[in-house]
């Protein structure tokens, strides 16, 4: 009723090769980039900005590129940590190096180390798989924490590897206030998730998902694993790392090497699984869960305590934050395993036959 | 040659409580295929019961170090069987027949639950359980070598412990009728409901196995290093002993450990000076991988057959 696509015919097999076939859904596109673009500005706060929008679209952008990995290609990977901290301080490594070194091309740049750091910790998924490849991920993992604390180099002799980036600009303008962030964020957001999309649809992304589904049977149907398997793990790396380098360079400003710790990767594979994998759009709604979702907790179960009549100090507000977030994600595996991003097919698909059952 | 054994039975050592807490893995995989990523959380939340118990019972007027300790050992376990009765009705049954990831995933999210739920009943100071180790060092071989070998006694008596364990665990497996229904179900879940072994209590009985197994791993690690949050991240240093032993494999977690601890030591002294040091941790990671790309199903996992 609400949703019905009856009468949109497609003519030419350009109309039905388009991301976004059904009309509806091409205007809901529209009015939410608008709404991102320009309404958000309008209506944000500050705080909203440093504390929920702008970790919110780095946490997508980064969900997007470990959804690539573990939801399209079936590789787990308890690395994405990893990924971040080499995309990271590879930029910065360029930025602080090359005198002048404009700001895109150094997240670039940055996303190209992560991609050479991901292929080779992916060499051990064309041996081992499955929970024995999660672990060998971690291996990634535990070298980069290694990597940026003790081998100078790589932080330009700082201590403790901690290194900090200012005058950031963009084409002579400055990245400063909290809005010009959160658009520059969300362009490049734009960009990489349109970029994602049509990769997921086209060729390379039907070998992944081939891959995934069972690699054996692609193999014997002629998809080289070899290829598929790094080609995933490099274009993966590359946005985590984009992500990694904007996390580290936008939100951040400054970081050491324990910001990209082993519990950046858990919660990273949390935005994915609850999110959804195999989905472009499970990647926005776990990121937007999980960032959320910590705040939330922060700050309105003192709040809930003080209904009850109890005053709660801040340790036990963090420790029942975690029971919530842990208690929060088992239960949402038992109500929903294919995540946010099949709640969101469900409710479409009732839209659509309203006000009929089925 | 004396310092290079000192060394190497310094990493047989430390191997061996590694092993302890990979046992932990490949009970509970073994037999109803979950990696369980909490069992670092059990470990924690394990010791902090029992050091909070012989703290209490300390208090209350017991003199008697055993005495103290086997309470609270006893409560503890108590503790943990709760733990494991309410992890398999709340969770694992109502995921049965789910993906392996899905299952990693979940216990992701006990880990959380438990570390949240321990740290706030038991409160998140640092905590000591003293069961007693006699912590001066001796010498040992002062005839075989000049100077002779310097052993740490704690470290000793813990490697027994965790013999002792093993011996104990494998012979509730191999001799029990309870051990000989665990092994059924770990061969093969369908064919041992059909014989009629209730697969819920066996998952129960499993979880409390390694809840106790996690009990004795965090007493020792607990009375080396004290009771505290880091106590979680041991399981993070027990994976690639279960990966390179092969995670449905008791011997191989065992030897895993072994061949891990002195991997870590050895490398820590004779390769870390010349890269700055603190490579341990990532070192045992790569050599289990090196190991898996000769043997992806670890070292004594069952092989893995690809069927189309």
């Amino acid at each position: 009723m609400f949703y019905r696509e009856n009468g949109q015919f497609k003519t030419s097999y350009q109309a039905d090769q388009q991301i976004f076939p059904i009309m509806q859904d091409r205007w809901f596109i529209a009015a939410l980039l608008l709404l991102a673009f320009v309404g958000v500005p309008f209506i944000a706060s500050d705080y909203m900005f440093s504390a929920i929008l702008i970790p919110f679209v780095i946490m997508a952008m980064a969900a997007l590129g470990v959804n690539i990995l573990v939801g399209y290609c079936g590789q787990i990977s308890l690395g994405s940590g990893a990924f971040m901290a080499v995309g990271a301080y590879g930029a910065y490594n360029f930025f602080a190096r090359i005198p002048g070194m404009p700001l895109i091309p150094t997240l670039i740049l940055g996303g190209l180390c992560a991609t050479v750091f991901g292929i080779l910790f992916g060499l051990p998924s064309l041996r081992v798989r499955g929970l024995y490849l999660a672990v060998a991920t971690l291996a990634a993992q535990f070298f980069a924490d290694w990597m940026f604390l003790r081998i100078k180099w790589f932080t330009l002799d700082t201590p403790s590897g901690s290194v900090s980036v200012s005058n950031l600009q963009v084409f002579g303008m400055p990245i400063e206030s909290d809005l010009s962030k959160y658009l520059f964020c969300l362009s490049l957001l734009c960009v990489v998730a349109l970029l994602a999309k049509n990769l997921v649809r086209g060729a390379i992304g039907r070998e992944w998902m081939a891959i995934r589904d069972m690699d054996v049977a692609a193999a014997v149907i002629g998809i080289r694993p070899m290829y598929a398997k790094l080609s995933a793990f490099a274009v993966s790396s590359f946005i985590i790392g984009m992500a990694g380098a904007l996390w580290a360079f936008i939100y951040l400003g400054s970081w050491e090497p324990s910001a990209f710790s082993v519990d950046q990767s858990f919660r990273l594979l949390f935005m994915v699984i609850i999110g959804g994998m195999g989905s472009i759009m499970g990647g926005f709604l776990g990121a937007a869960f999980i960032v959320v979702l910590p705040i939330f907790l922060n700050q309105f179960l003192p709040v809930f305590a003080a209904w009850f009549g109890f005053v709660i100090s801040t340790t036990v507000v963090s420790h029942a934050e975690l029971m919530i977030f842990g208690a929060l994600i088992v239960w949402f595996l038992i109500v929903e395993p294919h995540g946010l991003a099949r709640l969101w097919a469900i409710g479409k698909q009732k839209m659509r036959v309203w006000p009929f059952p089925y | 040659m004396g310092f290079f054994l000192e060394t190497l039975l310094g990493g047989l050592m430390a191997g061996m409580l590694y092993s302890l807490v990979a046992l932990g893995f490949v009970l509970i995989f073994k037999a109803s295929g979950v990696f369980n990523f909490a069992q670092g959380a059990m470990v924690l939340f394990a010791a902090l019961a029992m050091a909070r118990f012989s703290e209490w019972l300390n208090a209350s007027g017991l003199g008697n170090l055993w005495l103290v300790n086997l309470i609270a050992f006893a409560m503890a376990a108590g503790v943990m069987f709760c733990v494991a009765w309410v992890i398999e009705r709340l969770v694992l049954r109502q995921l049965v027949n789910q993906e392996g990831t899905t299952l990693l995933m979940a216990t992701l999210g006990i880990t959380y639950f438990l570390e949240g739920l321990g740290q706030s009943l038991f409160g998140s100071d640092i905590y000591k359980i003293d069961i007693g180790m006699p912590k001066e060092p001796v010498m040992a071989f002062e005839s075989t070598f000049p100077g002779g070998i310097l052993i740490n006694q704690e470290d000793l008596i813990a490697a027994l412990i965790a013999a002792c364990l093993v011996a104990l665990l494998s012979l509730f497996f191999q001799k029990t009728s309870t051990g000989r229904a665990l092994r059924a179900v770990a061969d093969d879940h369908q064919a041992a409901q059909s014989i009629g072994i209730p697969l819920n209590r066996i998952w129960v009985i499993v979880w409390c196995v390694a809840g106790v197994v996690a009990l004795v791993a965090g007493m020792i690690w607990g009375s080396k290093l004290g009771v505290q949050f880091s106590l979680a991240t041991v399981a993070l240093r027990a994976l690639p002993v279960v990966i390179l032993g092969g995670l449905t494999s008791v011997p191989g977690a065992i030897i895993g450990g072994l061949i891990i601890g002195v991997g870590e030591k050895l490398s820590e002294v004779y390769l870390g000076p010349y890269v700055g040091g603190g490579i341990e941790i990532w070192f045992a990671y790569v050599l289990a991988l090196l190991f898996l790309l000769v043997r992806p199903q670890g070292l004594f996992g069952e092989k893995i057959i690809d069927r189309v």
